[in-house]
């Protein structure tokens, strides 16, 4: 049952971000994009409000386009597994600068804590394995943050790791949602367009 | 049109011009020709998807890197991206998009024609540019139209080549 998980998502993923260096921050739409906003706003963090599915193939593209930036995309139960087979496609493509991680709460938490798929059988590592990841890491506790920044940042990718996150109600962190407004900072935080 | 002018070449010819390195695919039998042109140049990255949604994400994150790339699939595959195409469009990223068209023209098989005859309009109906073309002739200046629109304007593009120029398979039926 989700109650059972115990990591606290907000602290969890500021302490994460406090380690990126200069990793690119692909959050999915929902909780990862409230969570990086909360931990301090920052061009790199490409915001998103909508296109679930989205969060790893995005990430893979911007990965692909820059390999000497380590980039992270940062999901949710829900949309990795509406995505589930762009994994099969990280894989292909082998990107070596690529970490996902799953913010696993077990439900869909922004439409009314509806049970998810990973609330019982259904095992994430395993299918990043099945598709050729490698190198998965499963996380429950919440003083395992350093090691899972240490692999996120610093492991040659692709790396999918799942962090098992309590529900929790957290106070709104809304960022900015002009799509053009945010590619736009990222693409000059990038020296892709100028300022 | 003979075969040293086959709309592929001329297409790929128009790719390589403008610098898109990337071509993200569901193959199509109509697509072929290109996509064995993509996987053969070794400047160019062929990523096989496992559902055309996934390209607009990438084709997305490439423009934000500072890249160019595109997609190519068949018609059936413009259903599994409309929602997908809010990202590109929300961001003013450009999606450059070649559809090589089923259930549109001598068909043979009944369950392409309902998402074949759908296709324009609902590319329409969420803000795509379509350049339909109907001859082979017109192919290369339909993807050339629809590509600068799409990395000059910042626009969703999709490029239609008719089954006419593909042509029907017939599945060896009369």
């Amino acid at each position: 049952m989700a109650t059972s998980n115990k990591i606290n998502r907000r602290p969890f993923v500021a302490t994460l971000l406090a380690q990126r260096g200069n990793a690119l921050v692909i959050p999915g739409l929902g909780s990862p994009t409230w969570d990086c906003s909360a931990a301090g706003d920052s061009p790199e963090y490409l915001y998103s409000w909508g296109g679930m599915g989205l969060a790893v193939p995005t990430a893979l593209g911007v990965a692909l386009a820059r390999p000497d930036r380590r980039v992270l995309a940062l999901t949710g139960d829900g949309e990795m597994l509406m995505g589930i087979g762009s994994l099969g496609v990280v894989s292909a493509q082998g990107a070596k600068n690529l970490s996902i991680l799953v913010l696993d709460n077990e439900s869909f938490g922004e439409t009314g804590r509806q049970t998810g798929l990973t609330s019982e059988r259904a095992d994430l590592c395993a299918v990043a394995r099945g598709f050729g990841i490698s190198r998965t890491m499963h996380v429950t506790e919440q003083g395992k943050a350093d090691e899972l920044a240490s692999f996120l940042f610093k492991e040659e990718g692709p790396c999918f790791a799942v962090a098992k996150i309590a529900l929790s109600e957290d106070p709104w962190s809304l960022p900015v949602k002009d799509g053009t407004a945010i590619a736009r900072r990222f693409r000059i935080a990038l020296g892709v367009e100028k300022a | 049109m003979t075969e040293e002018t086959h709309w592929s070449d001329e297409v790929f010819r128009e790719i390589k011009k403008r610098e898109i390195d990337t071509v993200c695919t569901i193959p199509d039998g109509g697509l072929t020709r290109l996509l064995n042109l993509v996987k053969a140049d070794r400047d160019m990255r062929l990523i096989t998807l496992t559902t055309e949604e996934e390209g607009m994400g990438i084709v997305t994150g490439q423009w934000l890197g500072g890249k160019r790339s595109m997609i190519a699939m068949q018609s059936s595959g413009v259903g599994n991206c409309i929602n997908a195409l809010g990202l590109p469009a929300v961001m003013r990223a450009p999606c450059l998009m070649l559809v090589t068209m089923r259930g549109q023209w001598g068909e043979f098989n009944p369950w392409q024609v309902q998402m074949g005859q759908a296709t324009r309009p609902v590319l329409e109906a969420v803000g795509v540019k379509c350049f339909p073309a109907d001859d082979p002739k017109d192919v290369a200046p339909a993807f050339v139209g629809a590509a600068d629109l799409a990395f000059q304007g910042g626009f969703s593009c999709a490029v239609l080549v008719s089954q006419q120029v593909i042509g029907a398979k017939g599945f060896g039926q009369k």
